[in-house]
C-alpha cells in the first residue's frame, strides 16, 4: 500500500514522543541551569596551576622549567623565570615563575601541558562559566588566578589526585634516601683515608643508583 | 543573468575543467545560482556555483577553502606530539579516527610496536566512532530532504551516549585527544568497557527504529532512488573510497585490504550497492552500522588485559630517523592518510593529509549533471563530508 512506510514512520515518531513523557530513556535533555547533569570525573578544560599547603607563593609546584610553554601547541602559555631561588617540595632550591600567564581564549584545552610536565605542577579544571565581559583582559589568567590547591585537585578528580600524591610522595622518599645516602657516602669518604676501612662503600651506591633511574626511565621526561 | 558572467570567465581556460556534459537545451537563457556559503545544507561554508537551464543542473563548480587553517603547514613547524590535538579538529565528528591515522603514520615512521590492550581500545573507540557518524550522516542526510529535526535528532540522542563514553574515557566529548604513538593515553576502567557493553547492547534497538522510520518511506525512496548515481568506474577512477565507493559497487575496505592493526581478527563482512545513488550511499551507511555492532562485540569480548602504552615509546623529545611513512586508515568517510617525510629533527619535515572528504568531493559535478537543483542539496548531503577535514 502506498503510504505505509510514511505511517510506519510516523507511528515510530508518536512513540517517541509520547514515550518521552513516561520513560526517562527516551527525555535525554536536561533544564541547563536549574537542572545539571552530574559531572564526570575524567572532565577537563582549562588548566590551572597546583600548590601544596595554604600558601600560593610558596607552595607552587611549577619550577618555571618550560616545557609546557615549548609544547602547548596552539602557543598560550607566557612564563618567566624568577632570577632567586625558593625550595620545591623536596626541599631542593629552585627557579619559580615570576609570571605565568595562560590566555584562555587561546587554550585549546587538549591537556598536552599536563602531560608534559615532569613536576605535577599544572592539572586540568574543571569549571566551565567562564563567560566575562572583558574578552582580552578577562580571559588572560595570571599566577594569581591560575593558583588552586591540591584540595580543590582532589575535589575535582579525586583518583586522578591521589595517583599523584603517591607518586610524588615516592620520589621524596626516594630523593630523602638518596640525600641521607649521599650524606653518609660522603661521611665514609672523609673517613676512608683515616681509617682505611671501605665498609660502607659498596652499600651507597647500591641504595643510590637504581632507586633514581628506573623512575625517570619509566615516565621519560626530561628534567 | 546571461549564461557569459563570472562563472564562465573561472571556468573558461580549456581543458582545465571538463567541457560540461549537459548542453542547454537552446530555450531562455542559464540562470547562475552560488549555493553557499552560507547556505543551510552545506554543514559549513562551502559554496556550489550552479548553472542551471530551468531547473536542471548544467554546470556546478565546488568552491572551498572558507575553512582553511593551515594545519599541514602548522604541523610542519610544531613536534609530533603537538599536533595530535589539532587532528582532533580535521573530521570533528570523528576524532578517534583521525587521531589514530596519525599514530599510525608516526608508529610507521619511528616503528613503535602498540599493545595488544591499546589496538583493541583503538578498535572500539574507531567502531564507536564510525556508529556516531554513521548515525549522524544519515540524520543529516534527511534533515535535507525536508524531514527538520527529528530523524537527526534521534541520531544525535545515541550519538550523545558514545560521547558520554568518550568523554568519562578521554576527558572530552569530541576533542578527544586520545591516542599516542605505541599507544592510547589512559587506560580504560572495567566500567567503562560495562558502559560500552550497555550502549552497544542497546543500539540495535536504535538501528531498528530508525529503520523503520525512514527505509520503507515512499516519500524518501522517490527522491533518493536513481539520483545522483555514481558509475564504479568513475568512483576508482576519481578516487573515491569508504562508503561511497562501496555504495557504487566496489569491494573495497581497508579494514579488510590492510588489516591495520589487529582488524584480520574480526569477522565482518562489507556491505555493498549496485547503483550507486543516493539511497544506496544511505543504505550502505546502516548496514556498516550493523557490522560495526558486530566488530563491537567482539572487541569488548576478547579485550585482554596489559599496559596501554609501549613502555619504550616517548611522548615528547624524539627524532624520527630520515623517511617517510604513509599511514592510512578506514575512517567513517573514507582512506584518511598521514604521509610523513622526517629530515631526523623533532618536527616532520612535510607532513600532508589524505582527507576523504575532500577527494569524494571531486566527483560532485558528475554527480549533479542533469539533476534537478532540488536534488544537489541532496547529492552532496550523500556524499558526507565535513568542512574542517576539506579545508584543514
Amino acid at each position: 500500500m502506498l503510504g505505509e512506510g510514511i505511517l510506519k514512520g510516523l507511528a515510530e515518531t508518536a512513540r517517541n514522543f509520547a514515550g518521552s513523557f513516561v520513560s526517562a530513556e527516551r527525555l535525554t535533555t536536561v533544564e541547563y541551569p536549574e537542572q545539571r547533569i552530574a559531572p564526570i570525573e575524567a572532565t577537563r578544560d582549562f588548566p590551572f596551576l597546583v600548590y601544596d599547603g595554604t600558601d600560593p607563593e610558596a607552595g607552587l609546584r611549577c619550577v618555571a622549567c618550560q616545557i609546557c610553554e615549548k609544547e602547548c601547541p596552539p602557543k598560550c602559555i607566557y612564563i618567566v623565570k624568577s632570577t632567586d631561588k625558593k625550595p620545591d617540595y623536596v626541599g631542593k632550591l629552585q627557579i619559580y615563575p615570576a609570571r605565568f600567564d595562560i590566555d584562555i581564549s587561546v587554550c585549546m584545552s587538549c591537556q598536552i601541558c599536563v602531560e608534559v610536565c615532569p613536576f605535577e605542577a599544572i592539572k586540568m579544571d574543571t569549571a566551565f562559566e567562564l563567560a566575562t565581559t572583558d574578552r582580552f583582559g578577562g580571559l588572560l589568567y595570571d599566577k594569581k588566578e591560575l593558583s588552586k590547591s591540591n584540595e580543590h585537585y582532589h575535589a575535582i578528580h579525586p583518583t586522578e589526585a591521589a595517583e599523584v600524591d603517591a607518586r610524588l610522595a615516592e620520589e621524596k622518599a626516594k630523593g630523602e634516601a638518596k640525600a641521607k645516602a649521599a650524606a653518609a657516602a660522603a661521611l665514609a669518604k672523609a673517613a676512608a683515608p683515616a681509617a682505611a676501612t671501605p665498609v660502607p662503600k659498596p652499600a651507597a651506591p647500591a641504595a643510590t643508583v637504581p632507586a633514581v633511574k628506573p623512575a625517570e626511565g619509566e615516565r621519560n621526561r626530561d628534567r | 543573468m546571461s549564461g557569459s558572467g563570472y562563472l564562465d570567465a573561472t571556468l573558461k581556460p580549456e581543458g582545465w575543467n571538463r567541457p560540461p556534459v549537459i548542453e542547454p537545451d537552446g530555450e531562455g537563457e542559464l540562470l547562475e545560482v552560488a549555493m553557499g556559503p552560507h547556505h543551510p545544507s552545506t554543514h559549513g561554508v562551502f559554496r556550489m556555483d550552479v548553472a542551471l537551464d530551468g531547473e536542471r543542473v548544467i554546470r556546478l563548480k565546488p568552491v572551498f577553502g572558507y575553512l582553511h587553517r593551515n594545519h599541514e603547514k602548522l604541523a610542519e613547524g610544531m613536534s609530533y606530539l603537538a599536533s595530535m590535538p589539532f587532528t582532533d579538529r580535521l573530521d570533528y565528528i570523528c576524532p578517534m579516527t583521525n587521531n589514530w591515522a596519525y599514530a599510525l603514520a608516526v608508529e610507521k615512521l619511528t616503528g613503535q610496536e602498540v599493545p595488544e590492550r591499546a589496538e583493541y581500545l583503538r578498535v572500539i573507540c574507531g567502531e564507536l566512532t564510525r556508529v556516531v557518524n554513521h548515525a549522524s550522516a544519515v540524520g543529516f542526510l534527511i534533515q535535507e530532504m525536508g524531514a527538520s529535526g527529528t530523524p537527526l535528532m534521534y541520531a544525535f540522542k545515541e550519538r550523545e551516549k558514545v560521547l558520554d563514553l568518550f568523554e568519562s574515557l578521554t576527558g572530552a566529548r569530541m576533542m578527544v585527544n586520545y591516542m599516542r604513538f605505541g599507544g592510547c593515553r589512559v587506560d580504560a576502567t572495567p566500567a567503562w568497557l560495562d558502559g560500552v557493553r550497555k550502549v552497544v547492547a542497546g543500539l540495535p534497538k536504535f538501528v531498528g527504529e530508525f529503520e523503520s522510520l525512514l527505509t520503507g518511506n515512499e516519500i524518501l525512496m522517490a527522491r533518493t532512488q536513481g539520483v545522483g548515481i555514481l558509475k564504479p568506474d568513475l568512483a576508482v577512477n576519481a578516487g573515491i573510497t569508504g562508503p561511497m565507493l562501496r555504495a557504487s559497487g566496489v569491494n573495497y575496505d581497508i579494514r579488510k585490504v590492510d588489516g591495520y592493526g589487529i582488524y584480520n581478527r574480526f569477522k565482518f563482512r562489507v556491505p555493498l550497492g549496485d547503483h550507486g545513488d543516493v539511497f544506496d550511499r544511505f543504505m550502505i551507511r546502516l548496514l556498516e552500522l550493523r557490522e560495526s555492532l558486530q566488530i563491537l562485540e567482539q572487541a569488548l569480548k576478547d579485550i585482554p588485559g596489559g599496559p596501554v602504552m609501549d613502555p619504550k615509546a616517548k611522548l615528547r623529545g624524539f627524532r624520527p630517523k630520515p623517511g617517510e611513512a604513509y599511514g592510512r586508515i578506514e575512517a567513517p568517510k573514507g582512506e584518511l592518510g598521514f604521509y610523513l617525510i622526517s629530515d631526523g629533527s623533532p618536527n616532520p619535515y612535510r607532513y600532508r593529509v589524505r582527507p576523504p572528504s575532500l577527494i569524494n568531493l571531486t566527483v560532485l559535478e558528475d554527480m549533479c549533471l542533469g539533476q534537478n537543483v532540488a536534488d544537489v542539496v541532496l547529492i552532496f548531503g550523500s556524499v558526507d563530508i565535513v568542512l574542517g577535514e576539506v579545508d584543514r
